[in-house]
């Protein structure tokens, strides 16, 4: 998945995704998370091509893609884990668990590991505050991290 | 109007911080105990600086809409909890507003110590001038301290260790962006405010800039992430002059200073008008700030008004007098008295030898209103003939006839503020976003607004769509077929019933309507006929006709598309024809708007510089008129029209025409068929050029006398409004004289007793001959800032919507216009049709924006070509390419693109090595022999390289450029 698409493919695959969203009301927010979707990250070279089908300038696009933390620029690892950093689970450990984390996977936040497999990123509330501290790995939420749970997920972004 | 210095000289414009409101209702209110009535949906931050009370801001400036971002403007208010934003807080009746106390003051500077706290200031460093709002407002809430410290995350240094050189760079910092020829980006000054992002949206309507990232990351950026040359940015300067710190600041204010004194003058380029603030350091122009009380532009401009003015002070600039006996000799430096003298001598001689008619004069479109009357008053006064023209004639000369015609005056028929009440425009002919910028960004942010655009144009123009804009209709017709199409639409307006009866019963002659409208009704002029002929979608055109008739106020602007063709004249009058079937004249929001290419065209065509027409459009065979200058001058005026331009030169090549004068325009460049022109050009035997540098005319003088620019000179231009703007005198004319003083001179040496102090003499004189004029005065316009003409005792004060209770000429006339296809038409040998026209960074033939940084964006003329026919020719993108037609052949780079429909190619005509018009024909308008530029029938092809016309003019034109040192002269 880290092999990033030629520009052409970019554009022909941006293209494809915009056309399909392109009616909705509030439509750049939808063609981003597309391309994200398709792509594993949002290519700059497709930025020009949404401003384009949207009639909106670069900048604007620039703009709202570089708010969005969600949005990434390159490629992530096969899997993704969020790991929460907000209040309530920083209240509970997350820091100790951030910081094991970190020194298990070998990498620390927005990085990715060599061999591709992991991407560990800092997400501030994932809403699960009650179950506190949590993660996400792969749009699956994860509750009340602790050694063994923390084992499991490397175990399984590893295999 | 951003940067307030404490100089006395520099003219101060008060910023209010939010725009005006626009309604009736008035409210009252005291700030500070001081009582003001503003009306209702005023900020307080306005009604308060009305009642003289300052409170200070940095996000908020009154060209944009409030934003409430920087926290700077708190007020208190009686009766109220908080410390709501001044800016975003409309007034209410009988509120009571505190702008000082001591918990605003604690909160203010709160607010600044961290903005400082990020700020070179923090650093102990001036990095900017020192004098910005940003600095101002640190000085006037009374910061001193800087409790945070320097040693946070921040975006002003670039290394994070104690010794530079050793530390690590820190991730928030950007370099400076000097990509801008003309300014420089700061990030690390940078605090993010938007008003640049908000400047280049709103004002300018280009959208190139973003606040990228969010929260302490947040940054302004070009484009994405990219440097502004290389962004969408189009320089107009809106954000420099919006950046209430020095993170956006003009080069020449960072590396020579502050200006010191300022002189509100009028720009020299396009005919929009803008109204500047000359700000000036000793005797140099250190920038030009746009004026937000100029009627024309509100504050805005473009990228050569406000920063293109470096040609002023060229090295390439002649400044001193020159002859040759000969065009194949070096020139010669002499003195003024020298080459004046030599002048009348040989224009007597001349006339001696070759009679009365043999010599003429060609006014400037670029020269000031009283310049130009003088030179067709030194042609028929002193020259007595009227031999006497002007470069209008390879413009706009149609606009005069085709409206003259019909409506009764030969002028556009609104202010530019009527755009504000305009629910479609229809554009044809015209590409405001690179010829018009200042008034193209009016038009966009009216659409934005929700006004409609219809567009008439071969060339897909930026504005048929850019950010945010877009037409409903782009008609891209084949160069050539105007009057076709525009009957087109008129034939769908009366065979669907669109046109506005009672309209015309009451402002026209309605049998002349009904002969018009059985004309048009005829199946040949369908838009299914007209369609296939013209190669447009027949739908699209019913839908423009339906659009522009039905869809509310309907204001049609044009330009040089309409008027460059065999039949520029009858397609003015099929505009003037359309307005008036649907009652679209007479009111704001309406009309028929010429967007004229030159600052003065208007001014020089209403100065009497036609051969049949003495000022005001009045002709030169009325006895009456006639008789008002011949007792003011004392002489017989000759009462047949003169020689037109091309004329001139066809007298030339035949033998009886033998001197000219020409002021302030190259004939040999922008006159089509420069091989006709050069060799009516070296048949006669005394050309002067009076003009600014060594243009390709002079190539063919016999005398040169050297020019002044608009920084040079008082007096007046008159703008594609009508509206007079003064031009004031900014530094001493470089070479000794203005150019008006120069006439003068020449004319004194012809023997003529002319006397005129100061141009304020020559416009009363103007004011007393012309009764549209007749109110025109410098004291009036210094009062009252600018006039639209007419301006006489009906309107003392102007006329900004012209027809308004009924035609100028009476009853508005309707004339049929039979569409009669131009001779140059495309072959066999000549398949593609080519048009030509303007880019946004280079102006005309280029003498003056070549001679400065805007080459950055435009280094030579491209010729746009279409896929499919690039394709067929074996050409990619870049290649030289070979341009043929019947007059001649030129080379120049292709630039491959589906802006332009397949069978058109277009290009521009800045560069004089390009020699656009070698290619274009003779062919002109049959009324006024504005010739045909936007329509040639062309052949593309590879090319190695210059071709042999190229080369043999780039050797002519070097050897005729020979200056003999002083030395030899001696």
């Amino acid at each position: 998945m880290t092999m990033q698409p030629a520009s052409t493919e970019i554009a022909s695959r941006t293209a494809a995704i915009i056309h399909e969203l392109k009616g909705l009301e509030g439509p750049l927010l939808p063609i981003l998370h597309g391309i994200q979707e398709e792509f594993g990250y949002v290519p700059q070279d497709a930025l020009p091509v949404i401003a384009e089908a949207l009639n909106i300038s670069r900048a604007e696009v620039h703009g709202v893609v570089t708010f969005y933390h969600d949005y990434r620029s390159q490629p992530a690892g096969r899997h993704v884990l969020k790991l929460c950093q907000a209040e309530a689970c920083q209240s509970m450990g997350s820091d100790a668990i951030a910081a094991k984390l970190k020194s298990m996977l070998g990498i620390g936040f927005h990085e990715t590991t060599r061999d591709g497999s992991v991407t560990l990123e800092p997400v501030y509330c994932l809403g699960l505050c009650a179950c506190s501290p949590s993660a996400m790995l792969d749009g699956e939420v994860i509750g009340r991290l602790d050694d063994e749970k923390l084992n499991e997920i490397v175990a399984e972004v590893r295999s | 109007m951003n940067a307030a210095f404490d100089i006395k000289s520099l003219v101060q414009e008060i910023d209010y911080g939010t725009p005006a409101s626009e309604a009736e209702q008035q409210v009252t209110l005291t700030v500070d105990g001081k009582p003001v009535t503003v009306p209702a949906g005023t900020s307080i931050m306005r009604a308060s600086m009305e009642a003289g009370v300052e409170i200070p801001k940095l996000c908020a400036t009154d060209m944009l809409d409030s934003f409430g971002s920087c926290r700077v403007c708190l007020v208190e208010i009686d009766g109220r909890g908080g410390t709501p934003a001044s800016c975003t807080t409309p007034v209410g009746e009988g509120m009571v507003v505190h702008t000082q106390s001591d918990r605003l003051n604690a909160i203010r500077r709160g607010v600044m110590e961290l903005y400082v706290s990020d700020h070179p200031a923090a650093w102990g460093e001036t990095a900017g001038t020192g004098a910005s709002e940003f600095d101002k407002v640190v000085r006037t809430v009374g910061l001193t301290e800087n409790r945070y410290g320097v040693d946070g995350r921040n975006h002003v240094e670039q290394e994070n260790g104690v010794a530079p050189g050793h530390g690590s760079l820190t991730i928030d910092y950007i370099a400076r962006d000097e990509s801008n020829p003309y300014f420089t980006y700061d990030p690390a000054q940078c605090i993010v405010c938007s008003r640049c992002v908000r400047a280049c949206e709103e004002v300018q309507g280009t959208f190139a800039l973003t606040i990228e990232g969010r929260g302490f990351e947040s940054r302004v950026s070009a484009g994405m992430h990219e440097a502004f040359v290389d962004s969408e940015c189009v320089s107009c300067g809106a954000c420099v002059q919006a950046c209430p710190t020095d993170a956006l600041r003009e080069k020449t204010v960072l590396a020579k200073g502050l200006p010191e004194r300022s002189t509100v003058t009028t720009c020299a380029y396009c005919g929009v008008g803008c109204s500047f603030k000359a700000e000036v350091k000793g005797d140099e122009v250190i920038r030009m700030m746009p004026y937000k009380a100029g009627k024309a532009n509100h504050g805005h401009s473009c990228v050569k008004g406000r920063f293109a003015y470096g040609y002023a002070t060229h090295k390439d600039r002649i400044l001193k007098p020159m002859i040759r006996e000969r065009v194949s000799d070096p020139w010669r430096e002499v003195s003024w008295e020298e080459a004046l003298t030599h002048t009348a001598n040989e224009f007597r001689r001349i006339q001696y030898q070759y009679g009365r008619t043999s010599i003429g004069g060609i006014t400037s479109s670029r020269c000031t209103n009283e310049e130009t009357y003088l030179v067709q008053k030194l042609v028929r006064q002193g020259f007595r003939n009227n031999n006497v023209d002007t470069c209008a004639r390879v413009c706009h000369s149609p606009t005069g006839y085709g409206l003259g015609q019909t409506f009764g005056t030969s002028a556009g028929t609104q202010d530019f503020d009527s755009i504000e009440q305009t629910d479609v425009i229809l554009l044809i002919g015209a590409n405001p976003t690179d010829a018009h910028p200042v008034f193209a960004s009016r038009m966009k942010k009216r659409m934005r607004q929700g006004a409609k655009l219809i567009v008439l144009d071969p060339r897909r123009t930026d504005i048929v769509r850019s950010a945010h804009v877009e037409a409903q209709f782009h008609l891209p017709l084949k160069p050539g077929t105007n009057v076709a199409m525009l009957t087109a639409l008129a034939h769908v307006i009366v065979t669907e019933g669109l046109f506005d009866e009672a309209f015309i019963r009451e402002r026209c002659d309605w049998d002349e309507f009904q002969d018009w409208a059985s004309f048009v009704a005829l199946p040949e002029n369908s838009p299914e006929v007209v369609g296939q002929l013209a190669n447009v979608d027949p739908d699209d055109i019913r839908g423009a006709a339906r659009l522009y008739a039905r869809g509310g106020n309907g204001a049609i602007y044009y330009g040089l598309g309409v008027t460059e063709h065999s039949q520029g004249s009858t397609t003015v009058i099929a505009i003037a024809n359309l307005a008036m079937a649907t009652g679209n004249i007479g009111r704001p929001g309406v009309g028929v708007n010429p967007l004229r290419g030159q600052n003065n065209v208007q001014g020089s065509c209403d100065m009497g510089s036609f051969p049949h027409e003495l000022p005001g459009y009045r002709h030169i065979s009325g006895d009456a008129v006639r008789a008002i200058y011949e007792s003011l001058w004392g002489v017989k005026l000759d009462d047949e029209p003169g020689l037109r331009i091309p004329n001139m030169l066809d007298a030339a090549v035949d033998g009886s025409f033998k001197g000219l004068y020409v002021q302030g325009e190259d004939i040999l460049q922008s006159d089509p068929d420069t091989k006709h022109v050069a060799a009516g050009l070296a048949a006669m035997e005394c050309v002067v050029v009076h003009d600014l540098f060594l243009n390709e005319t002079a190539n063919y003088a016999h005398v040169f006398l050297p020019g002044s620019t608009f920084l040079e000179k008082d007096g007046t231009f008159t703008n594609a409004e009508r509206r007079i703007n003064m031009v004031r005198k900014v530094m001493e004319p470089k070479c000794g004289y203005a150019d008006w003083e120069t006439t003068q001179e020449l004319a004194k040496a012809l023997g003529l007793g002319w006397n005129y102090t100061h141009p304020s003499e020559i416009m009363d004189e103007i004011a007393k001959t012309t009764p549209s004029f007749s109110g025109v005065s410098f004291d009036l316009l210094d009062r009252v800032g600018s006039v639209q003409w007419p301006c006489n005792e009906k309107s003392p004060e102007g006329t900004p919507i012209m027809h308004i209770r009924g035609f100028v000429r009476g009853k508005g006339k309707f004339i049929r216009t039979e569409y009669v296809a131009t001779d140059e038409r495309t072959g066999p040998r000549f398949p593609l049709l080519l048009t030509t026209g303007r880019i946004l960074s280079q102006y005309n033939v280029g003498a003056q924006t070549r001679r400065t940084e805007n080459v950055v964006w435009h280094s030579e003329d491209r010729l746009e070509i279409h896929p499919h026919d690039a394709e067929n020719r074996g050409l990619r993108d870049g290649d030289w390419v070979r341009l043929t037609s019947r007059s001649g052949e030129t080379t120049l780079r292709a630039l491959i693109t589906d802006r332009v429909s397949p069978g058109v190619v277009y290009t521009t005509f800045h560069h004089p090595d390009t020699q656009a018009n070698v290619i274009t024909t003779d062919f002109s308008d049959w009324a006024t022999n504005c010739p045909e530029y936007k329509v040639t029938a062309v052949q593309v092809g590879a090319s190695n390289g210059p071709s042999e016309w190229q080369r043999d003019y780039d050797e002519q034109a070097k050897q005729s450029r020979r200056i003999a040192s002083l030395q030899a002269a001696e």
